[in-house]
């Protein structure tokens, strides 16, 4: 019997099926408690999927490089979604066109603060010059942080983790600031959860109100073109 | 389904095909939904029912596509403890702080336009 069990963990171990279908169990369950909890942002689904992992890959001792082998193709259906984006931005260009000055000013003032808020956190709080680096770009989405974080000289594979929490912690938490503070707009709400938690912010805008999903898409994009284009900039004169 | 597909993919090429050969600082995919946009905006009517369709779809699970990525977290586990509190609190502090501050600022800034526009 252990040979044969061994053999069977051998397999799953080694074939991308087992990866891709605990990925898609681990998301179906996370849908289900935010269901559960009656659509609250608190249960973040992408939050409950990862922590799901997280915790079988450790109790299981499977390296993450096993388990990417087969949850890489869910990975890479990110490019074109991305690309999808298109679509609602295109069907509510009228209204995106309508708010273009004052969208304007929101970004560069949004994407100034979200840059300085991190380093001004992490600076009171003790860390050291390369983890302020990390930081600084850690509202824009994955690839363009970590190629902003090298070229100010952080660290890029950290830049990855802290922007993928920023973005959950702006995804789960960030409509409930938005509601305490009484920004009602769609529009508004879907702009700065874009521009401060990039792609899985604007993932749980879209689920909520089609407006606020294209606001969002617009400000995750137009913050990974500002931030690309200052914040290397501002750094040199700032910090040198 | 599959031409919408190919035209999405097409985008995502042709946008890191760009993005290559100028030394734009932006991902090829980002680059791509601009070049859609931009070529659906150009054609003028709704975008083709058969595109909707295909990119509800994914956007609808937008949020599964992060998962993988997310669980890369347990990969560095370590350079996350190395400054914890500063890490956190930037993360934590500093994103609600920056949705807050971008949200009240846009929210003015519209209403301040929109009653403008009606005087």
């Amino acid at each position: 019997m252990r040979p044969e069990l061994a053999e069977i963990w051998v397999y799953l171990a080694a074939s991308p099926l087992a990866a891709l279908t605990v990925t898609l169990a681990a998301w179906l369950a996370g849908l289900r408690l935010h269901a559960a909890a009656r659509g609250s942002a608190l249960v973040n689904p992408v939050l409950v999927a990862a922590l799901l992992l997280v915790g079988l890959l450790l109790v299981a001792g499977i390296e993450y490089r096993a388990y990417f082998e087969g949850a890489q193709f869910v990975h890479f259906l990110l490019g074109p979604a991305t690309v999808a984006l298109a679509v609602p931005l295109v069907r509510q260009w009228r209204l995106l066109r309508a708010s273009g000055p004052a969208l304007a000013v929101a970004l560069f003032s949004g994407s100034a603060f979200a840059s300085a808020s991190a380093v001004a956190i992490g600076w009171a709080f003790g860390a050291d010059r390369a983890v302020l680096a990390t930081l600084a770009p850690k509202a824009t989405t994955t690839p363009v942080a970590m190629g902003i974080a090298e070229q100010i000289g952080g660290i890029p594979s950290l830049t990855a983790v802290v922007v993928i929490l920023s973005g959950i912690a702006g995804a789960a938490l960030g409509p409930a600031v938005l509601s305490l503070l009484r920004v009602r707009d769609w529009r508004a709400r879907g702009f700065a959860v874009g521009l401060a938690a990039h792609g899985i912010g604007t993932a749980r805008a879209i689920s909520v109100n089609e407006t606020a999903g294209a606001f969002a898409a617009l400000a995750m994009g137009l913050n990974a073109l500002a931030t690309a284009l200052l914040l290397p900039l501002v750094w040199a004169l700032a910090v040198g | 389904m599959i031409a919408a597909l190919t035209l999405l993919l097409a985008c995502q090429l042709a946008g890191e095909i760009v993005a290559r050969a100028l030394g734009l600082p932006l991902p090829g995919p980002v680059v791509g939904l601009i070049l859609l946009a931009a070529g659906l905006l150009v054609r003028g009517a709704e975008p083709p029912a058969e595109l909707v369709a295909v990119a509800d779809g994914l956007l609808r699970n937008l949020g599964l596509l992060f998962v993988p990525a997310a669980v890369g977290v347990v990969l560095h586990l370590d350079l996350l403890a190395r400054a914890a509190a500063p890490i956190a609190l930037a993360i934590l502090a500093g994103t609600l702080a920056a949705i807050g501050f971008t949200g009240l600022l846009t929210a003015r800034l519209l209403r301040s336009r929109s009653s403008h526009d009606a005087a």
